[in-house]
């Protein structure tokens, strides 16, 4: 296990040196996106349109925040990670198309993900469920928020961060999947606690 | 001071210090886990989990970003005065400390799906009475979070099947679970009744600290081989893998129908949030899970 701090734009060559177990903590420019926000840029995308800024190198982080806009500046009130298997049927596409580095959310992700990700070169940090306030520390300031007609939370949020993390890499950029991992070990553990248990399956 | 406006102080206190400190019995539980832990990514999540329990309370934030849905469990002297003015009190508190601490609104119209705002709706906040017998009043609340309550079930388990049947139950539920609820987590098992009161009882026995034990030595046995068994799952913090699935299996029963075994069990995340107080009849205040000089 190490620890990485990475300055975005993320090149291609810094995501390959992580592998699974890693803390990663990112410090520069990050991006919120959930549901409405993959399918609106891959459709941009699609369309030839071009996205409100350039995603290459840069972190995606699976939020709907609680922003506060107090005159003319907003600010983020509490910004913990959702589930990302929401975004699964976007993500591989999404990677492929403007090559961002890291995506975090919580609870992992699936195979499209993961082979996205050996491909193109990406990975998967989780973040701390629930822990709004280490992710709320490390966001300096809202640098601007795009296609805000899809509501606060599904909105691009546009965010400088520093040092946020910690990151634990789940998925890598090598085709490993912590999450699999971790289900193909509770798998085998199951029938060994049912045997403990004196249960029979 | 009249009740009305005692109990409002009292139940605003509550859920700020509820949301904001977690009660010691889980902390100590969590650095125990943090020590013990042996995989990486499930030590790596339980320090974050530590740090941020530090920076909530240094910056009098709520420790997670969802607050829940916010409970109350009333213990109510049967001589107290004018005890029909505590759900009213219970409301202005809940709506005060949405805006004050702040807490995030979580109160949806399951038909309009319009958000109240201010964490209250029909029926909510939700209140539990007990009548006890004397003047006091004691109020405890717990703010219950949305994603571990999503996996909360409840099952009417073959009688036949006796106590294994339940604790296939309890394993299965975990299972299923997964990192979904935010692990590690507290369990409330609840036996018996009926339906409704099986996962009653579940849930109130999540109020239960986790260093004390049930006083049925038979069931307190029961407790930690639970424990120990879905600690065997290997979910670990946040489902990363890791020792640390479950915190704490709290059983609670009543008797059944002959014919039906209802369970339940109630899932508490890490943010294992509760608080209490007494309000005396003359009306002072004991603060039963935090210190005072965490009331601000
Ligand atoms: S499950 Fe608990 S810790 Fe996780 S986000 Fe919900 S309330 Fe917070």
């Amino acid at each position: 296990m190490a620890v990485y701090k990475f300055k975005t734009p993320i090149s291609e060559e810094e995501i390959r040196k992580l592998n699974v177990n890693d803390v990663l903590y990112v410090t520069g420019t990050m991006f919120t996106a959930r549901d409405q926000a993959h399918k609106r840029a891959l459709e941009y995308f699609k369309q030839g349109k071009p996205l409100p800024i350039d995603l290459e190198g840069l972190a995606v982080f699976h939020c709907g925040p609680i922003v506060k806009k107090k005159e003319d500046t907003w600010t983020i009130v509490a910004a913990g990670p959702t589930t990302s298997t929401r975004m699964e049927i976007f993500e591989d596409e999404f990677i492929r198309s403007f090559k961002v580095r890291v995506i975090i959310g919580k609870g992992g992700m699936g195979r499209r993900t993961t082979e996205a990700m050996a491909k193109c070169g990406a990975v998967y940090g989780a973040f701390t469920g629930g822990a709004a306030i280490l992710a709320a520390r490390a966001i300096k300031s809202v640098k601007s928020v795009e296609w805000l007609d899809l509501g606060m939370p599904e909105a691009m949020w546009i965010l400088d961060v520093e040092e946020f993390g910690p990151l634990t890499v789940a998925i890598d950029s090598h085709g490993n999947n912590l999450f699999e991992d971790v289900q193909r070990k509770v798998e085998e553990n199951k029938q060994r606690i049912y045997q403990k248990l004196g249960l029979s399956p | 001071m009249e009740i009305l406006n005692i109990a409002e102080k009292v139940a605003f206190n509550l859920i700020k210090q509820a949301v904001i400190y977690l009660p010691e019995d889980v902390k100590q539980a969590l650095r125990k886990a943090y020590a013990e832990e042996t995989s990486a990514a499930g030590k790596t999540q339980l320090k974050a989990i530590l740090d941020n329990i530090e920076f909530a309370e240094k910056y009098q934030a709520p420790m997670c970003q969802d607050t829940g849905t916010i409970i109350f469990y009333i213990k109510a002297g049967a001589k107290a005065k004018d005890l029909y003015k505590i759900e009213d009190a219970l409301i202005r508190a809940t709506r005060r400390a949405t805006v004050e601490v702040p807490i995030r609104p979580n109160a949806v119209n399951p038909f309009t799906q319009k958000n109240s705002g201010d964490n209250t709706g029909k029926l909510i906040p939700w209140t539990n009475w007990k009548v006890v017998p004397g003047e006091d009043i004691e109020i405890t609340v717990l703010p219950k979070g949305g994603g571990s309550e999503n996996v909360c079930v409840m099952g009417m388990l073959v009688p036949g099947e006796g106590i294994n049947g339940l604790k296939k139950f309890v394993v299965d539920a975990v299972l299923k679970a997964g990192a979904k609820p935010c692990p590690p987590n507290i369990l409330g098992v609840g036996i018996g009744g009926g339906s409704d009161i099986a996962m009653k009882i579940a849930k109130k026995a999540l109020l239960r600290p986790l260093n004390v034990s049930n006083p049925d030595p038979e069931i307190a046995k029961l407790e930690k081989e639970i424990l120990e068994a879905v600690n065997m799952t290997g979910i670990g913090p946040m489902g990363l893998g890791g020792k640390t699935t479950v915190l704490g299996v709290n059983i609670d029963y009543a008797y059944r129908h002959p014919a039906s075994y209802p369970a339940a069990v109630a899932f508490n995340c890490w943010a294992a949030r509760r608080a209490a107080a007494r309000i005396s009849a003359d009306g002072t205040v004991e603060y039963l899970t935090h210190k005072v000089d965490e009331v601000k």
